[in-house]
């Protein structure tokens, strides 16, 4: 295990040195990311400057929920571009080589690069939800620090999760499933809003299928000391994020099955 | 002699859209992509409809769109997607790459007009599969409309027409890029998140505050979506038309004559590596 931990720090030097060879094109894509991510909020603020609030929850709290989400977004972005580009892998059997390594793939995969031009979505998210903090006047506790941990690490292992299955996919079908891209940045834009504005289906997909309630809608809830028309049970909001950390394990799972499945295309 | 030119001329415009006739064709195999994108824009569409609904649930003070304005101008985007030029054509970027783009200069073609054609289907052709089953699955379930009159129909075609070939002579500016960057990832993302912002994909634009309106008015992404779309609607009167063609019209030639020069620039200081 620390053996394995090691091994996952130095590929993460090794990339971090080797995009710092482009330099320019780092900063360039870093700050075109912030731009663009920036210009998609002040356009969701432009909704609010027309319409005040969306069932009872005003521009700053629907902030707190953007930030909180796009934070975990980030960090699980940035560490996860090895499954990303694992579609052409396969096709191009590079694939193989990682299976002659007496490493398990997934590690080695998580290790293949840390996206550091991610640190655009990261520095937007946390300037909008120190915005957010400031604004409602939070009264920090621990108990609340505490779960804006576990709701961040709880997202990224979600956002993590998914993209391993949407990976996984691509043993199948040697094709990355566009389809999926609605789980993981659907997913960013679907917890930007408060859960109550969508339709029974697609919420009960959120929140039992896709756990992504668990990370953003309940934690919120406690943190921001709001009511829940919902109904979920008090408890939930302050133990939910966990339940990621399963979503995650369940995937790796997932993940090794197709790797048994697997088929080199001989190329 | 001015009937030789003609007949050259002519014989060129037939060879461009050969090139076109090629690559839609190729364009259409790729059925699968067709059929997952479907998906994902009807999920798209989907969202943003819900979160459009709700707004509307929530006030009752007076917006520039109605929310049934709002939805069917969503699913036009989506139904439209490909309009967006989301990245340079990859066979170029490939040639550049390889130095294989030294060959496309012996071609008896202007090679403006040349990767213009390719970039025009580019634009068009991943629309056949996603437009139509958008189109007829939107209006059955999620509350498409269809455009209120035969003025707004026609409105709607002409400058649809223009969006097309708009959005193609971006791409191109895309494709042109690459002689420089060859990479062409900062750029085109550059390109691409402006247009994501201000074609009205993200939301409408007279959604966007008042003080924003002049800024978004001077550029030429609102043609690619905004304008056909509102024209659909009938949100902007027919008659208008006659104020957004001449500006359409003089975007084009902008920036094809831009895309145009650098093109004949970059083509001066390549240097093919042999071998």
């Amino acid at each position: 295990m620390t053996n394995a931990l090691r091994l996952y720090m130095h590929y993460l030097s090794q990339s971090i040195r080797s995009q710092m060879q482009y330099r320019a094109s780092f900063i360039m894509l870093s700050f075109g990311h912030f731009l663009v991510t920036g210009i998609e909020f002040l356009a969701i603020a432009s909704l609010f400057a027309r319409f005040k609030h969306i069932q009872g929850w005003a521009l700053p709290e629907v902030a707190f929920l953007y930030g909180l989400i796009n934070i975990s977004f980030a960090f699980a972005d940035a560490a996860s571009r090895g499954f990303d580009i694992f579609g052409t892998m396969v096709k191009s059997g590079d694939f193989d080589r990682l299976l002659l390594r007496p490493r398990s793939t997934a590690l080695q995969l998580a290790g293949h690069e840390l996206t550091l031009r991610r640190i655009g979505r990261l520095v937007q998210g946390l300037i909008v939800f120190s915005w957010a903090s400031y604004t409602l006047d939070i009264a920090w506790s621990v108990p609340k620090i505490y779960l804006v941990f576990i709701a961040i690490f709880g997202g990224a292992c979600l956002f993590i999760g998914l993209m391993i299955i949407q990976a996984t996919i691509a043993f199948w079908t040697t094709e990355s499933l566009e389809l999926m891209n609605t789980m993981t940045y659907g997913g960013v834009e679907t917890a930007q809003y408060p859960l109550p504005i969508y339709r029974t289906y697609f919420r009960k997909f959120f929140t039992y299928i896709v756990p992504l309630a668990c990370v953003n809608y309940l934690p919120s809830l406690a943190i921001l000391e709001r009511g829940d028309p919902l109904g979920f049970p008090v408890v939930l909001q302050w133990v939910a994020p966990l339940i990621c950390i399963i979503f995650l394990i369940v995937a790796l799972q997932i993940w090794k099955i197709g790797v048994r499945h697997y088929r080199s295309t001989g190329s | 002699m001015p009937k030789i030119a003609n007949r050259t001329s002519s014989l060129a415009i037939k060879s461009y859209i050969a090139v076109f006739s090629a690559r839609f064709r190729t364009l259409l195999q790729y059925r699968a992509a067709a059929f997952a994108g479907f998906g994902t824009q009807l999920f798209w569409g989907l969202l943003r409809v819900m979160i459009f609904e709700a707004f509307y649930r929530s006030s009752t003070a007076p917006q520039p769109m109605t929310v049934d304005e709002v939805v069917t101008y969503i699913w036009l985007g989506q139904a439209f997607l490909v309009l967006i030029p989301l990245r340079a054509d990859p066979d170029v970027r490939d040639m550049v790459r390889s130095g294989n783009v030294v060959y496309e200069l012996v071609r008896p073609a202007n090679l403006y007009f040349f990767w213009y054609s390719r970039a025009i289907a580019q634009r068009t052709a991943p629309g056949v599969f996603r437009a139509l089953p958008m189109f007829i699955t939107a209006s059955l379930f999620f509350n498409l409309q269809m455009p209120p009159n035969i003025p707004a129909t026609c409105t709607w075609l002409v400058s649809m027409l223009f969006a097309v070939l708009i959005s193609a002579a971006i791409t191109n500016l895309l494709n042109i890029s690459l002689l420089w960057t060859i990479s062409g990832e900062g750029i085109s993302y550059l390109v691409f998140g402006l247009t994501w912002i201000f074609s009205g994909i993200i939301i409408p634009l007279p959604f966007f505050p008042d003080w924003a309106q002049a800024t978004i008015n001077i550029l030429p992404f609102r043609y690619i979506m905004d304008i056909p779309f509102r024209f659909y609607l009938g949100h902007i009167p027919p008659e208008q038309i006659w104020y957004h063609l001449p500006f359409q019209i003089a975007y084009l030639i902008a920036l094809i004559t831009t895309g145009h020069l650098i093109l004949t620039r970059g083509i001066h200081r390549l240097v093919a590596q042999g071998g």
